[in-house]
């Protein structure tokens, strides 16, 4: 394998893909969205469920597709679960201009915040597979908007 | 198949095929269903259009226009000959995706009324139906979906079996006094199962219904006599027979022609304009309004050429002891499922298979990795690939050009896959 086929798929993603977190879809959300990647057909539906503060208690969510996708859904639903609902827009952000950094990173406050997600900075190396990754991150930002707890202006 | 010489000889003819990717791999381009690689005489035929002849078709009088005109008509001569039509059967559309919108917008104009009586048997309305199968790309579904949301009409289906081809014996339950229209293909982009035109033909010549035929996959491939087939209409893309991008062709029975009402309007395709009304060119030109895309008429034109030059019986031996190369070399992988049929017989040199517990996507970036270009994804067949029990897929198709080692580096590499994402112990690609 290339050296940067060993970077798209880290074992990290390769266990997330395996064991996902977040999976399954739970009752009591604020909102629901659903997301297609119509190249390929992967779709996911995610809730959100928010606390009493307003903040992101967690996610929930169904879906299928390619390891990445996956992956990127399960390692966003760790780092958003009981943040409040402006960090998790701005990690949103932040993980976007990793996947046009064309793999090569950000600073180090960047991607210290991102923490687990910066196993996918090989993905933006593979211009096709970085809608795979975004999935899930594009379901987290409709639904909160959806749920009144966000706006639109995050929308690039 | 080709002789080592005879193969190298055609390969030398597409200089794209000579390129490395991903860090210096050899290419393996097994995407030719998507679209084929071009022989250098494609590409020269365009240059030297716009290099020496350049200039508009069909109107002016001095030598350029003429020598153009000659250009753009002996293409589709060319064409024509490639599929056993009257070069005035043929109409330049954009794509297929443009032949099949042709005839559906033109059967909705007559639906309106446009054409008068002669456009009768192409109107359609409630209580009528339109019939297409299970396994059509997007192109030769949507399309008539389309229509019958406009006229009325009530779309059916003849459904497929689990090895992906079509249930031709449903046609007599299907196909109805009430079916105007069956459109089908002729060979799947998905399955490679090519279609038992003549069942569909008989069973609308009992009916009466018009039948179209998506001959996308099956024109590049095989040889095809599209009269003597006995279907009304068809199309197919230049892009996919070698040819360039942004042309195709629509072939029609020359009185069906005469009765259609066009499409597309305006210039190039009348006869007389008033301020009031306007009669129109006969065809083909009635369905070619505007400037059309003569460098790459002229383009496919080569292609046709130079496809027959091989000898279409040539093209479909060769690629049918690829398809069962391809075949082989994925049963030879564990966890591998083809969808469609698994041996030769009436199947074209394209494979699709699900990889048991990793997804398409997946699969295509490590053949990718070993330079291994293949299609994922639904290959715009989402119903297909439903009722085969996947969501999407990773199809190998080949071309005039595919040689042994390129379908043995194909197997290789997706011997590769499951070992790669932890799911068998790494083998040499044998049987587990």
């Amino acid at each position: 394998m290339s050296s940067s086929m060993e970077q798209l798929y880290q074992q990290l993603i390769l266990d997330h893909a395996k064991n996902p977190h977040g999976k399954g879809l739970a009752d009591g959300s604020a909102a629901e969205s659903h997301q297609v990647n119509p190249t390929c057909g992967d779709e996911v539906t995610l809730r959100v469920h928010l606390g009493e503060q307003g903040g992101l208690e967690k996610v929930s969510w169904e879906g299928q597709g390619c390891s990445i996708s996956q992956a990127s859904i399960s390692v966003m639903s760790e780092l958003v679960t009981g943040v409040p609902v402006s960090e998790a827009e701005e990690l949103g952000t932040t993980f976007r201009e990793l996947m046009h950094a064309r793999g090569a990173g950000l600073d180090e406050a960047s991607e210290d915040r991102l923490g687990d997600a910066t196993a996918f900075t090989g993905v933006a190396r593979y211009p096709a597979r970085i809608k795979c990754a975004l999935l899930g991150w594009m379901a987290l930002h409709d639904a909160l908007v959806q749920s009144g707890a966000a706006t639109t202006k995050e929308d690039a | 198949m080709l002789t080592a010489a005879e193969l190298a000889a055609v390969r030398a003819d597409f200089p794209l095929l000579q390129r490395t990717v991903r860090g210096g791999r050899p290419l393996v381009y097994l995407d030719s269903g998507a679209t084929s690689q071009k022989p250098d005489v494609v590409l020269d035929a365009e240059q030297d259009f716009y290099l020496q002849r350049n200039a508009a078709v069909h109107r002016g009088a001095h030598q350029l226009a003429e020598e153009a005109t000659d250009a753009f008509e002996q293409a589709r001569a060319e064409v024509a000959a490639l599929v056993g039509a009257p070069a005035d059967e043929i109409v330049w559309t954009a794509n297929a995706t443009a032949g099949i919108n042709l005839v559906a917008y033109a059967m909705s104009n007559a639906s309106l009324g446009r054409g008068g009586a002669a456009a009768r048997r192409l109107a359609l309305g409630e209580g009528d139906e339109v019939v297409v199968t299970e396994a059509e790309h997007h192109a030769n579904l949507v399309p008539w979906q389309e229509l019958c949301a406009r006229t009325g009409a009530t779309l059916r289906w003849v459904g497929v079996h689990d090895d992906g081809r079509l249930r031709t014996e449903d046609l007599a339950t299907v196909v109805t006094d009430r079916t105007k229209v069956l459109a089908f293909t002729h060979a799947s982009n998905v399955t490679g199962a090519v279609t038992d035109v003549a069942a569909f033909v008989a069973r609308a010549a009992e009916v009466g219904a018009l039948t179209v035929l998506d001959a996308c996959q099956s024109v590049p491939h095989l040889p095809v006599d599209l009269p003597a087939l006995g279907v009304d209409l068809a199309v197919f893309s230049g892009h996919k027979m070698l040819g360039p991008t942004g042309v195709g062709a629509l072939w029609g029975r020359r009185e069906l022609l005469e009765a259609m009402p066009p499409f597309l309007t305006g210039g190039s395709m009348v006869e007389v304009v008033t301020m009031e009304s306007t009669t129109y060119a006969p065809p083909p030109q009635r369905f070619e309004a505007g400037t059309q895309m003569v460098a790459q008429a002229v383009g496919m034109g080569a292609a046709a050429r130079y496809l027959r030059e091989l000898g279409m019986d040539a093209v479909a031996a060769h690629e049918r002891e690829i398809a069962r190369l391809l075949l082989d070399a994925v049963a030879a992988v564990p966890g591998v499922r083809v969808l469609g049929p698994t041996d030769t017989e009436a199947r074209l040199a394209a494979v699709s298979v699900v990889v048991d517990g990793v997804h398409a996507h997946d699969v295509g970036q490590v053949l990718d990795d070993a330079g291994v270009a293949v299609r994922v994804g639904h290959h715009c067949a989402q119903p297909l690939h439903r009722r085969l029990g996947a969501t999407a897929s990773t199809r190998a198709s080949a071309g005039i050009y595919t040689t042994a080692e390129e379908v043995a580096a194909f197997g290789e590499a997706l011997a590769r896959v499951r070992p790669f994402f932890g799911l068998d112990e790494v083998s040499d690609g044998g049987p587990a």
